[in-house]
């Protein structure tokens, strides 16, 4: 057993910090992507949309049969060739591994969020909606100002957990070889031979953030107890 | 399309073999993990309800751990750190296992003791949610904390979580996929393999799909047909502890009747 020497630590920080800052960002771009587009899948399953409501059903339940690892492979492969059909003649326009990721975790996520929302919107109460009706309120005044409103406030706390397993999936762009918290530690494992303390670094800082949040979701669990219900 | 599967490869196998191969590792590791996981869990799950302090901060300290590391992390643990952090004669020997074996105990134990976390929050909701007239009832008949748990409290609340249980069942056989960072040649990195070997990039990750969508449907009907087995007459599932669902406020007889609501 080698002794573990966290001095290293003190080299190893700046790059550590821009690769959780990585982390962070894609974390938050999903969760913004992921939550707009999921309360588009979730309205027009909602609606029954014909034909479109079957397919997002689809890709939904797709999405969640399929492990992460294996989307993010088919997004790396599909997204040029979609784009170069979309903007070009046909011929694949690469994006990096980078942009890559965005786009994948914001549609993956998307797949997950509409189900809260979905689940959320059936929790409305149906007072709500005749109340709207009553006030003379179009379909969709009544669904931004009254009902996703409830929605969201319901349903934080599971949107917030969901979001917590999202800031730990972004590890997995590891496979892209991206330069998250995780692949920042191990292009530093691999320069300097010190993975141990490395990657435990890693497992340190993962645990403080997603426990920290976890508390505070649990928090605001306990406060939304009693006002969340509405029956 | 599907044509290029049962072309040879250079090893004089057929590149279907090279993911039947993977499909076996996945399963194995799935199966033997989800044991691991369920043994460990539902001990973790007992230990965060009973009244001793010190066993239930324990059995918090656990789940909180294994919760909130990311499983590629953990994977990295069990494979790159737990040699180093050993005394040098067990890493040592830990780093002498032979190729898929030294990746798959690894992968296996990651995989276990993480989701193991997981089913531990679901078996404590489930206790939590049987009437405290069944401790009161064991109690009275004279059975000590023990008895009263191993025959009236778990069983009964094991029941009551079925449905929140195939959550983690889709859970575990898609985290198998994380192996693959620690070199296991399971379904997804064999379909990454057929991919470069033969370009055929819409087939090899095609086929992965259609056979991971075939292990969902499988685990979710078999799932299903336990739940139908085993569910109390008259009861209502108990919630969902780690993403509980809305069911609160659904009204009851209402609440997740479709299908994929409690896939994860």
């Amino acid at each position: 057993m080698n002794s573990l020497d966290f001095s290293i630590l003190l080299q190893a920080w700046p790059y550590l910090w821009s690769g959780l800052l990585f982390s962070l960002a894609l974390t938050a771009a999903a969760f913004v992507i992921g939550m707009l587009l999921g309360t588009c899948f979730a309205l027009v399953q909602h609606f029954e949309v014909p034909v479109v409501a079957q397919v997002v059903r689809g890709y939904i339940a797709l999405i969640r049969s399929i492990p992460l690892i294996l989307v993010l492979f088919w997004f790396f492969f599909l997204v040029p060739i979609v784009l170069g059909h979309l903007y070009g003649n046909g011929r694949p326009i690469p994006i990096g591994a980078t942009w890559t990721a965005f786009i994948t975790f914001g549609l993956f996520e998307a797949a997950y969020y509409s189900e809260i929302i979905r689940v959320g919107l059936r929790a409305v109460n149906k007072g709500q909606f005749e109340a709207c009706q009553a006030l003379a309120l179009s379909t969709f005044d009544t669904y931004r100002c009254v009902i996703l409103s409830q929605v969201i406030r319901v349903a934080s706390p599971i949107i917030l957990s969901q979001t917590i397993i999202l800031f730990q999936d972004t590890s997995l762009v590891y496979v892209l070889s991206l330069t998250d918290l995780l692949g920042a530690a191990s292009k530093l494992a691999q320069l300097n031979g010190r993975l141990v303390e490395m990657y435990l670094v890693v497992a340190v800082v993962y645990l403080a953030i997603s426990s920290a949040a976890s508390q505070c979701v649990a928090s605001l669990r306990r406060r939304y107890a009693f006002t969340g219900a509405h029956r | 399309m599907l044509g290029v599967l049962f072309e040879q490869t250079a090893d004089g196998q057929r590149y279907i073999d090279w993911l039947l191969s993977g499909l076996g590792w996945t399963l194995a590791l799935a199966f033997f993990g989800w044991w691991i996981a369920f043994a460990v869990g539902v001990v973790v799950g007992i230990g965060r309800t009973v009244q001793n302090r010190v066993v239930a901060a324990l059995a918090r300290l656990y789940v909180e751990i294994f919760r909130n590391i990311p499983v590629l992390v953990q994977m990295f643990l069990w494979y790159f750190v737990l040699p180093e952090i050993l005394p040098t004669s067990l890493g040592d020997a830990i780093k002498q296992i032979p190729p898929p074996w030294g990746s798959f105990f690894p992968a296996l134990l990651c995989l276990g003791l993480y989701t193991a976390a997981r089913i531990a929050e679901q078996v404590r909701a489930g206790i939590e949610a049987l009437p405290k007239g069944q401790t009161e009832a064991a109690s009275a008949l004279g059975l000590g904390g023990y008895l009263s748990y191993r025959h009236v409290i778990v069983p009964q609340a094991l029941r009551l979580i079925v449905p929140s249980l195939t959550s983690e069942v889709m859970g575990i056989y898609k985290n198998t996929s994380v192996a693959m960072t620690i070199g296991l040649m399971e379904l997804t990195a064999q379909a990454r393999q057929i991919s470069e070997a033969t370009f055929q990039t819409f087939t090899a990750f095609g086929a992965a799909t259609l056979i991971y969508l075939a292990l969902a449907l499988i685990a979710y009907q078999s799932m299903m047909l336990i739940d139908r087995a085993v569910r109390i007459p008259g009861s209502t599932p108990a919630k969902d502890a780690i993403e509980p669902t809305l069911a609160d406020d659904v009204q009851p007889g209402t609440a997740l009747p479709h299908g994929m609501e409690v896939v994860k």
